[in-house]
């Protein structure tokens, strides 16, 4: 194992760490999609990286599968749903993006203390990264929370995905290939199961705006 | 060929108990066939019954047998044991249910609720529960049966189940049992100590801490209280026996309640070992007042079912007396006198159980020959139903606590208990108990109360209503049901020292000690459980006496005075008419007793003005307790749940932010 390569993989990690940042500071629904497709980018890069380094057949597959959903078919679907919704302009935010951003560093130092015993205990060529599989998720979650529009929403959740594969990948050299192919799948069901959700929330409300999904609430 | 295994008592009483599962599974089969069902698998199952009975009574006396069943979950068998005390509770079980079932394939009439073969069905598994738990010596067995007799007897009180009331009133059971089992099962988890072993024997072997078995003590107050219908959790006894149908009422009464007390006595004196002296005052308390509460409260009662259930509830307290004042006295080693109140408590169950059930069982054929549970319609019915009358008599003679009936041996033999606290070394003890002693006297002075109205108003007098000279006396099955029971009364009652026998192994087990050498004094007729010259009692000699002078008296009356029998109208005191609905009635004969016990009451009396033209009186008598603690925890439920409800904010953002707080926190726990 080279230096290099750890080093390698570090780079893909501050990268998708960075892009976590980015996503969360951004207010324009396109580039949004566009740089879930980067961060996808980096997480193939790391997984292929990874795959080379140790010679697990498997994470070629993953890298591809990987590829494929994240990289082409997520952000065209996306796209399109933007396009058929209309939904481009800009997107405010609950919370003012200077305090997010402090809230996201908060995260990225509890996530660092929480991975250290963790990755202590681990064989992983990618041990130290945990930690920032651990901030993307959750400053991943924080972007859920913190857009009102459903689209963002949606991005988020796959963004959280996108670090758990991370965590998966760089803790144990990820998960079984069932498991990975599961996932899969339950990302692009999910994934239509949301557009259709947003086509009925636009349908109901003539809006993308979940503000209005308040009025469901039982008094 | 090897020889034959010895048959143990224990595989017998479990075939017994396959055998009743089979039977309800037969009462399946034959949905709808009610004659089979009531002309064969009740009366197979009251033969079952005896089996049970006699193979109790067989193991009694001898040393504890074990098994293990291969049910349940994996590396998880169900555990069985069959000692002293199992066996008194299951000989309990086969004597109460042998007459109930006898009854009850003569009582069930066609098209009445859930249809006979489910009925027979619910029936079984409530027997097969009762027995199962009494065998069970794990904590998983028995809250697994538990729970079993729990859902039966539910099916079995919601019978009629498209009466709205009926309804409700087997929720109310529902609730308060599962409330109950919540807290036996907290109970079995103290009493395991940490070990992940929950059989009976390792919780033997524990020794803990005076705090965590006064945990457990109180636990298992609370959970088997729930079940005995001890104060403030009685409220489900009231509704559910006069909703049940009366065999099933008959069963609940005099056999369920006693599952409960079988369940106090294996924690407090088996499982946790020697008990603290304050379990049995807390014991003794809430005994003394739920039987106070529930003959005060029978006194009041105008539908005769409900007046039952109270006086079940009075005699549930006078039986957790015994068990406080037997704690009080292992505490401080005194095990003579804690065997004493122990048979006391033992003897009163069983003769509850049987009396109780004769009653029920009586209020059903009652009810079936008259449709009327209302004691205002009734009356005079000992002319038209001979056999249930005087089958009843004796069951109230019981009730009441008369010699020589079997009530009045355990009553007796309870105050016996009372009179020695005397020696306790505690002073204040000393003061405390005398008092819990005058209150045991005043409420089996009440029950005579409660039972002279039980029986004048129904039986004697004159009938109320036109439609009641119609009425005819119960069928063979019921007679055969009620007249096993009378007979287990009057032999309870003439035979104590040979009862006190059977018990014995049982104080033996607990406290080392028992009554049979002293109870005995060398002579089978007289009953002297300290010494004979304290005290001492001869029911047989009792009996010829009483029956001797009764017998002078009617032949010195018939001979000397008149010598006549002649049928006559009662005279008038000067009224010009007179009807049967001039007599006195349930609510006149408990308005003194409601006149003293005010306080107790909560009542809603409607008084008709001297210038009504259609004057209207009404009486209705509630519960306190219903308002000052199940409605108060109702509200304060409801508040909670408006609180909690105040998470529901209908915002996605805030829902997430749950999780995420989840998650942080979470996290954040296991890294500490």
């Amino acid at each position: 194992m080279s230096a290099f390569t750890s080093q390698v993989i570090n780079l893909f990690a501050s990268v998708l760490l960075l892009i976590a940042f980015a996503m969360l500071a951004q207010r324009r629904i396109v580039t949004l999609i566009n740089l879930f497709a980067i961060q996808g980018m980096a997480l193939v890069g790391s997984t292929l990286t990874v795959a080379w380094a140790t010679g697990q057949h498997h994470l070629y597959w993953s890298a591809g599968i990987t590829f494929v959903l994240k990289v082409v078919a997520l952000p065209w679907i996306l796209h399109r749903l933007i396009r058929r919704l209309n939904v481009k302009w800009d997107i405010e935010t609950l919370i003012n993006i200077p305090t997010m951003m402090l809230v996201g560093i908060v995260l990225v130092v509890f996530a660092f203390n929480l991975a250290l015993p963790i990755s202590e205990f681990s064989q992983s060529i990618a041990r130290g990264t945990l930690g920032i599989a651990l901030a993307c998720v959750l400053m991943s979650f924080l972007m859920m929370i913190t857009r009102s529009k459903a689209v963002p929403q949606v991005i988020g959740f796959l963004a959280m995905e996108n670090g758990l594969f991370f965590a998966a990948t760089s803790a144990t050299y990820g998960m079984p290939m069932v498991v990975e192919l599961g996932i899969a799948l339950d990302v692009l069901v999910g994934m239509v199961i949301l557009g259709v959700f947003m086509f009925q929330i636009r349908e109901q409300f003539d809006s993308l705006d979940i503000h209005h999904l308040e009025k469901l609430k039982e008094d | 060929m090897g020889e034959l295994p010895e048959l143990l008592a224990i595989d017998a009483a479990m075939a017994v108990v396959v055998a009743w599962f089979a039977v309800g599974l037969a009462g399946l089969a034959a949905l709808h066939n009610f004659s089979l069902v009531a002309r064969v698998l009740f009366p197979l199952s009251a033969a079952l019954s005896l089996a049970l009975a006699g193979t109790a009574l067989s193991a009694l006396p001898g040393a504890p047998q074990t098994a293990v069943l291969a049910i349940g979950l994996p590396d998880l068998p169900f555990h069985l044991r069959l000692d002293a005390l199992s066996a008194f509770f299951l000989a309990l079980l086969g004597l109460a249910s042998a007459g109930i079932s006898v009854f009850a394939g003569g009582y069930f009439r066609r098209g009445e609720g859930t249809p006979p073969g489910l009925l027979c069905l619910h029936y079984h598994l409530f027997l097969v529960g009762m027995a199962m738990v009494m065998l069970a010596d794990d904590a998983y067995a028995f809250m697994v049966t538990w729970e079993l007799m729990a859902l039966a007897s539910f099916f079995l009180v919601t019978t009629n189940h498209r009466i709205a009331e009926i309804r409700r009133a087997g929720f109310l059971y529902l609730l308060v049992a599962h409330v109950g089992a919540i807290a036996i099962l907290l109970c079995f988890g103290v009493l395991q100590a940490n070990t992940g072993d929950y059989t009976f024997a390792n919780m033997r072997a524990q020794n803990l801490s005076p705090f965590w078995s006064s945990c457990a003590f109180l636990l298992a107050l609370f959970g088997f209280g729930a079940k005995a219908g001890i104060l403030p959790l009685h409220v489900w006894l009231p509704e559910a026996h006069p909703a049940a149908p009366s065999p099933v009422s008959a069963l609940m009464s005099g056999v369920m309640l006693k599952t409960a007390i079988y369940g106090m006595v294996r924690v407090n004196f088996d499982l946790l070992g020697s008990p603290l002296w304050w379990w049995g005052v807390a014991a003794l308390s809430v005994g003394l007042a739920t039987a106070l509460f529930g003959v005060v409260f029978a006194a009041a009662q105008v539908d005769m079912k409900r007046l039952l259930a109270y006086s079940s509830i009075e005699n549930v307290g006078l039986i957790v007396v015994g068990l406080g004042l037997a704690m009080v006295f292992a505490a401080y080693r005194m095990n003579s006198l804690a065997a004493l109140a122990m048979v006391a408590s033992l003897y009163h169950c069983l003769n509850h159980a049987l009396f109780k059930s004769l009653l029920f069982l009586g209020t059903g054929s009652v009810l079936h020959a008259t449709q009327e549970r209302n004691l205002g319609k009734l009356g005079g019915l000992m002319r038209y139903m001979p056999f249930v009358a005087w089958t009843s008599l004796v069951g109230v003679v019981a009730s009441a606590g008369l010699p020589p009936s079997n009530g009045f041996v355990s009553e007796w033999l309870l105050l016996q208990g009372f009179l020695f606290t005397g020696g306790l070394p505690n002073p204040y003890l000393r003061m405390l108990v005398p008092i819990f002693a005058a209150g045991v006297v005043l409420v089996a002075a009440l029950a005579g109360y409660v039972m002279v109205k039980f029986f004048g108003v129904i039986f004697l007098g004159r009938p109320r209503e036109d439609k009641l000279a119609q009425a005819h006396d119960a069928g063979w099955l019921e007679r055969l049901g009620l007249a096993w029971l009378t007979a287990g009364c009057v032999l309870l009652g003439l035979f104590p020292v040979a009862v006190i026998e059977v018990i014995d192994p049982i104080t033996y087990a607990f406290l080392g000690r028992g009554l049979a050498q002293s109870g005995r004094a060398g002579d089978w007729l007289l009953l002297a459980p300290v010494s004979a010259e304290r005290a001492s009692y001869s029911p047989i000699l009792f009996l010829l006496v009483t029956a001797a002078i009764v017998a002078a008296a009617f032949v010195l009356v018939r001979r000397f005075y008149h010598g006549r029998l002649r049928r006559a109208a009662p005279w008038d005191c000067g009224h010009p008419m007179q009807t049967a609905r001039m007599q006195d009635t349930a609510e006149g004969f408990g308005q003194p007793i409601r006149q003293i016990f005010e306080p107790f009451y909560r009542m809603h009396r409607e008084l008709p003005t001297p210038f009504d033209a259609a004057p209207r009186y009404r009486v209705t008598v509630e519960d306190p307790l219903w308002a000052w603690v199940y409605l108060r925890i109702a509200a304060a439920t409801e508040a909670v749940s408006r609180w909690v409800g105040m998470l529901q904010r209908g915002r996605i953002s805030i829902y997430l932010l749950y999780s995420f707080l989840t998650l942080v926190a979470l996290l954040f726990l296991t890294q500490a």
